[in-house]
């Protein structure tokens, strides 16, 4: 299955632009996001390691030194907390700085700014200063990258106050939230499912448009079990969603966070009154993930709708392996139909 | 080391000006100065006994720091951005911080962050070494847009051997950016005196590493404080960069009120350091030019002292904060989840 057969649905507060489209990947589509912005608003600026004249590492920001210049698209130092925290002083005096991390594995330098300064500065002078700034972060794991570059570790940023997370998984979202993102007045951690850069294809709007912060969408409708996941896991959810179907004729709705903070529990709490049955399916460590935030709500805001246990297909609580065994660590298709199964079976 | 980075003074402790410098005195600038450094003071001694009276919070004192931090805060102009830490009050009210707020802010409360209007003064940074790329960022940025504004951000020993610190001066070097790095080397960074925080003779010496232009000035001489900063300041707004400031200076008693210096440092060595005040010599030295005036000197100090009290009373009778104003400012429009929050308090809920 490719990535074109995950359909977007657009949020109910954006039509979807029905202008000129390209193919474009995962990539690609934050590349244009990017310059979509940079080209609206001077005060854009996108700053990282390797982001200029390499065009980053993953190709993210390919093009745009040339475009914008050297003061726009700055090759920064090999420091975190530099980049980081210039970054926050950047957005302070009225810039908007999109900083991009190269692996979110290498964020935890910058983390200190993130917590004390980032998530801060508006609570700490009542509005005073605000930064609006953006944290581009590769994540996850499934490409045989090297040590400590596959984490997924959003849920340390979904715990902070001050801070919002997303995680697009199609090209359309990816270009529609990033665009959101620069355009919001709050930081936002803006992870980019590296196993889904150049996964497929899909039509992207050349136009200008947003995808909301805080809309989840329905990627399939079901009525038996309701399947909540994001970025890379998309994927395998679909596939397993799709098998289960096929073999059992269960009809699983499926949704695609899109954002992990804050949560969409509308979309949440519909769907599980109307299914009763819940598999949360993240690559990060259970303990304390973004899973447990979700099956929280759902006790809250939908308990009594609830036919069986929540289950969790996830990472374990173990590092991510090197990636002799990154499969084994990571939620396979099997692994979350076997989930499908043991909430129906229950 | 110590050669390559003499400790520039312009006042000696005895309040003798320095033939180089006979060009820079200025009895107008030099009473300004020692009113400012009076006025700090009162203000520090009271805020100790605020906090040992219970009416404010864990205080951080400067007193013995007044030149440093005034000497450099009186260089800037209006445009500029300042990053203090916690202990750089006498920095931020020379700046034009409001009385009322610093105290609010050490009894409490985060309203005492906010600056006056139009003076770009940022909240005590407390974690150590943060705040130096956010000055450098602020700095980059009026370069970017093509003004003159520059930063200045306040930082003791201890915060060189931090992270920050380097990641800051290296981007500052790389990207020529308008700050103006002022550390206050006091000696200690809580109980550990710098032998032990690194083996570098002097701070202003890192800042060769960095090829950023440094100097070593007498913290406790507010005259080379001005001066330097005054030169550094100059040097951001006419686009030659960055430069890193080491003010040796001593600061008298705790780091905290809730330390207690005895444990590790013989105070006496405190009391001998009475010698170097930064007032003291400022006042010699108008004394030795007949400048001094004994009434003016006892009556900026009464002026404060009733100041600082009704900016207590200000201070303690600032309005309750309610309780849902922490859930005002975290993003600027709500999520949900705070949204939900907020309204429990409301109905008490919990």
């Amino acid at each position: 299955m490719g990535m074109n057969t995950l359909q977007h649905q657009p949020s109910e507060t954006n039509a979807k632009p029905v202008g000129q489209t390209e193919k474009m990947t995962l990539v690609q589509a934050v590349t244009d996001g990017l310059r979509t912005m940079m080209s609206e608003d001077e005060q854009v600026l996108v700053l990282g390691e390797d982001v200029g004249t390499n065009g980053g590492v993953f190709r993210a920001t390919d093009g745009l030194i040339n475009e914008f210049g050297d003061n726009r698209v700055v090759d920064t130092p090999l420091a975190e907390a530099g980049i980081i925290g210039t970054s926050i002083g950047l957005a302070m005096n009225g810039f908007k700085p999109i900083a991009e991390i190269q692996f979110l594995g290498f964020i935890y330098p910058g983390f200190e700014q993130i917590v004390t300064h980032a998530a801060r500065i508006r609570m700490r002078t009542s509005g005073r200063y605000t930064v609006p700034m953006v944290i581009r972060a590769p994540y996850g794991a499934g490409i045989r990258a090297p040590e400590i570059h596959s984490d997924s570790t959003e849920a340390f940023f979904v715990h902070l106050p001050g801070l919002k997370v997303v995680a697009p998984s199609s090209p359309y979202d990816a270009k529609g939230l990033l665009i959101a993102s620069i355009e919001d007045p709050d930081p936002v951690i803006f992870l980019e499912p590296m196993k889904s850069y150049r996964a497929g294809r899909e039509d992207v709007p050349v136009e200008k448009y947003t995808v909301d912060i805080g809309k989840a969408n329905v990627v399939k409708k079901g009525e038996d079990v309701t399947l909540i996941c994001w970025g890379n896991m998309v994927k395998p959810t679909m596939e397993a969603a799709q098998k289960a179907e096929k073999e059992k004729d269960i009809q699983a709705e499926v949704i695609d966070l899109r954002t992990l903070y804050p949560l969409d529990k509308d979309t949440i709490v519909q769907s599980v009154e109307k299914t009763g049955r819940v598999v949360v399916v993240h690559e990060g460590h259970r303990t304390g993930g973004v899973g447990a935030e979700i099956i929280g709500l759902i006790n809250d805001h939908a308990l009594f709708y609830l036919r069986s246990p929540i289950e969790r297909v996830t990472g374990y609580d173990v590092h991510v392996p090197l990636f002799a065994l990154e499969d084994h660590y990571l939620p396979s298709i099997d692994r979350v139909y076997k989930g499908i199964q043991n909430v129906l079976a229950y | 080391m110590e050669a390559e980075f003499p400790v520039v003074q312009y006042i000696s402790p005895e309040g003798q000006l320095n033939a180089d410098y006979a060009q820079t005195y200025d009895r107008q600038h030099l009473m300004l100065s020692y009113e400012n450094m009076l006025k700090a003071r009162v203000f520090d001694r009271k805020a100790v006994n605020l906090q040992r009276q219970g009416r404010i919070g864990t205080y951080a004192p400067f007193e013995g720091q007044e030149a440093a931090q005034i000497g450099s805060a009186m260089a800037l102009e209006t445009s500029d951005w300042m990053f203090p830490s916690y202990r750089d009050h006498a920095a931020t009210l020379t700046f034009g911080h409001s009385l009322m707020n610093v105290l609010l802010y050490w009894a409490g409360r985060v309203e005492g962050c906010m600056p006056p209007e139009g003076k770009h003064i940022f909240p005590p940074s407390v974690p150590i070494a943060t705040q130096i790329p956010h000055a450098v960022g602020a700095a980059w940025a009026e370069k970017l847009k093509g003004r003159t504004g520059a930063s200045i951000v306040y930082f003791g020993d201890g915060a060189t051997s931090e992270g920050d610190f380097h990641e800051g001066l290296n981007f500052a070097s790389v990207f020529h950016a308008p700050v103006v790095f002022f550390c206050q080397n006091n000696g200690f960074a809580i109980s550990v005196p710098v032998s032990r925080q690194m083996k570098s003779k002097t701070i202003a010496q890192k800042a060769l590493a960095y090829d950023i232009p440094s100097v070593r000035v007498d913290g406790n001489d507010v005259l080379a404080v001005y001066e330097e900063t005054k030169k550094a300041l100059d040097r951001a707004r006419k686009g030659e960069g960055p430069t890193l400031i080491e003010a040796v200076t001593w600061r008298y008693g705790a780091h905290t009120t809730a330390d207690d210096p005895t444990k590790y440092r013989d105070q006496s060595l405190s009391e001998e350091k009475r010698v170097e005040d930064p007032l003291t010599r400022v006042e010699r030295m108008l004394r030795h030019n007949g400048d001094w005036d004994e009434e003016w000197a006892q009556r900026v100090s009464e002026e404060m002292s009733d100041r600082v009290d009704n900016a207590v009373k200000d201070m303690e009778q600032y309005p309750a904060a309610e309780p849902t104003f922490m859930f005002d400012h975290i993003f600027e429009t709500p999520t949900w989840h705070i949204r939900e929050q907020r309204d429990s308090i409301e109905r008490k809920e919990g």
